[in-house]
């Protein structure tokens, strides 16, 4: 390839930090002997993976303010979904068998409840505000005597938007309530303090923040102790919640991205910060753009804009140059924009006009002012093609159209 | 997802993007896809009293493969008479395009185009002999 897009994906995943990658290395060959099954007992191999899988467990811990024998390893944010939600309703369902959670999920936790509502569970899936936060009136309004579990997510993917979880974990502690918050999108961007925010289990994820993929944690609570089912059956690793050889080298690599992460929070978060405005200086002087999500409370890395009257999936197309996702779901069989802007709220055009840029560590001000080049020229392109552009020059109300449905 | 090029020609250099007076009895609007759908579709066609279309344009709200289809569906029915360019079919549009299966429907909205265009155009003629 000749030159690569500029990648505004970073909410999809990050490039792996390059001294997590040297690290990374270090224990995957014969090297300096650090390649061993950390379960091994009888040697040195086994000896210094399981140090080098304890000090990586500490950095993790470190980060959420936890401790380490709390911290579970999985394959990922989804898996550490999977095994809490599943692992908390299989192992209280005999107290209760109601869940609460929201529209906005990850599929990961909305499919996981689905699996349970097969199961014979209930669930309540709340509407956020237009502003995608969580109203602490309808949480505690849809709580019962039978809830066991409420899972909300610390930081949206698409949209970005923090939700108050201190709160709400306020809220679930005083009912007595497991609260699961999958955080795969706030580690490592914004301060967590499980204990603070009164959590019980908490999804992580390596790649969101400059580790490997296919690498994530789970964390349970130990005291009050929080139970969970194992999922993943085996040789009893992870005090039986999960079992299966630990991958050092990508635990590891995630413990080093954490800790990393946590040096160096504050510098990325000014950096993020100052690119953000730097985007919505360049575009302000377009008509029609919408930001979904709420502005103030976001994390920086992440601008979801909506230009109205263009196609989510015709931008992408001209904005080829740049690596970054829609809300449209064109490309689907389901022709459904995103489920997420729509729990907003936002009308259907407004959803399939969506873009997501995300920014982070490794992203230049020169990427952001090539970006904001080519979207000024790209969406007045398109807009001379859009017939909506142009009822809307008009003045037509476009919902008071009859549309020809097909 | 890749295009295919002929996709990208003509997303890249849409022909006949435009549009004629609606009011003009020699003009034909089809408007047809709605935004909930992430597609609407404008055809126009400009048709001599002897029934052949002397010119078309269009403007498209839609991904690449839509916008494409109504661009090649301009160049295609000028010169054809009404009954000519009713004939186009939704397979030819997504024959020539060479359009994935998950974008057949655009060249569906294609041909709806065409149809809703000539009918309008039909509809207008017949108001226009009913005032005689």
């Amino acid at each position: 390839m000749s030159h690569l897009p500029i990648y505004f994906d970073y909410s999809a995943t990050t490039p792996v930090d390059p001294r997590v990658a040297e690290k990374m290395c270090r224990y995957l060959t014969m090297g300096d002997g650090l390649f061993g099954n950390p379960a091994s007992r009888s040697h040195l191999y086994g000896w210094e993976s399981e140090k080098a899988v304890d000090e990586a467990r500490q950095h993790v811990a470190d980060l959420i303010h936890a401790d380490a024998k709390e911290i579970v390893w999985t394959s990922g944010a989804t898996e550490s979904d999977n095994l809490a939600i599943k692992g908390a309703a299989h192992f209280y369902h005999k107290q209760g068998r109601h869940i609460i959670t929201s529209k906005t999920e990850h599929k990961a936790v909305l499919d996981s409840c689905r699996h349970l509502e097969r199961e014979g569970f209930e669930v309540t899936y709340l509407d956020p505000e237009a502003n995608g936060l969580i109203s602490f009136e309808k949480l505690e309004a849809a709580m019962r005597p039978d809830t066991i579990l409420v899972s909300i997510m610390h930081v949206n993917n698409e949209i970005g938007v923090i939700q108050d979880v201190a709160a709400i974990g306020e809220l679930c502690r005083s009912r007595k309530i497991l609260f699961h918050v999958d955080a795969a999108q706030s580690a490592g961007k914004i301060p967590i303090d499980v204990r603070a925010m009164k959590i019980d289990l908490l999804s992580l994820s390596a790649h969101k923040i400059y580790g490997p993929k296919g690498m994530g944690a789970l964390f349970v609570q130990r005291k009050p102790r929080v139970r969970i089912e194992a999922q993943m059956h085996g040789g009893g690793h992870e005090r039986g919640m999960r079992s299966g050889t630990l991958a050092t080298h990508q635990i590891v690599g995630m413990g080093e991205a954490f800790r990393l992460a946590g040096l160096e929070m504050e510098r990325d978060r000014i950096h993020a910060e100052n690119l953000r405005q730097r985007l919505l200086d360049g575009i302000a002087g377009i008509e029609e753009v919408y930001i979904n999500g709420d502005m103030a409370r976001r994390v920086p890395t992440n601008l979801n804009i909506s230009f109205n009257y263009v196609e989510g999936e015709s931008l992408m197309l001209a904005l080829s140059d740049l690596a970054v996702s829609s809300g449209s779901a064109c490309t689907s069989a389901s022709l459904e924009p995103s489920y997420v802007l729509r729990a907003l709220g936002r009308s259907d055009e407004l959803a399939h006009s969506s873009i997501r840029f995300s920014f982070g560590r490794f992203t230049t001000e020169a990427d952001v002012d090539r970006a904001v080049e080519l979207i000024a020229g790209k969406v007045e392109k398109l807009r001379d093609l859009s017939p909506l552009w142009e009822m809307f020059k008009e003045g037509v109300d476009l919902s008071t159209v009859q549309w020809a449905a097909h | 997802m890749a295009y295919s090029d002929k996709v990208m020609d003509h997303y890249e250099n849409p022909r006949n993007v435009g549009n004629f007076d609606k009011e003009d009895s020699h003009v034909g609007t089809g408007m047809v896809g709605a935004p909930a759908c992430g597609d609407v579709m404008r055809l126009q066609i400009k048709v001599s009293d002897d029934g052949v279309i002397e010119d078309a344009c269009f403007k498209t709200y839609g991904c690449g493969s839509a916008i494409a289809s109504s661009s090649l569906v301009t160049e295609w029915v000028k010169g054809k008479t009404l009954e000519e360019a009713s004939t186009i079919k939704n397979s030819d549009i997504a024959e020539e395009l060479a359009l994935p299966p998950v974008k057949i429907h655009c060249s569906v909205l294609a041909e709806d185009a065409i149809r809703s265009a000539i009918n309008d155009l039909k509809s207008k003629k017949e108001k226009v002999k009913e005032e005689h």
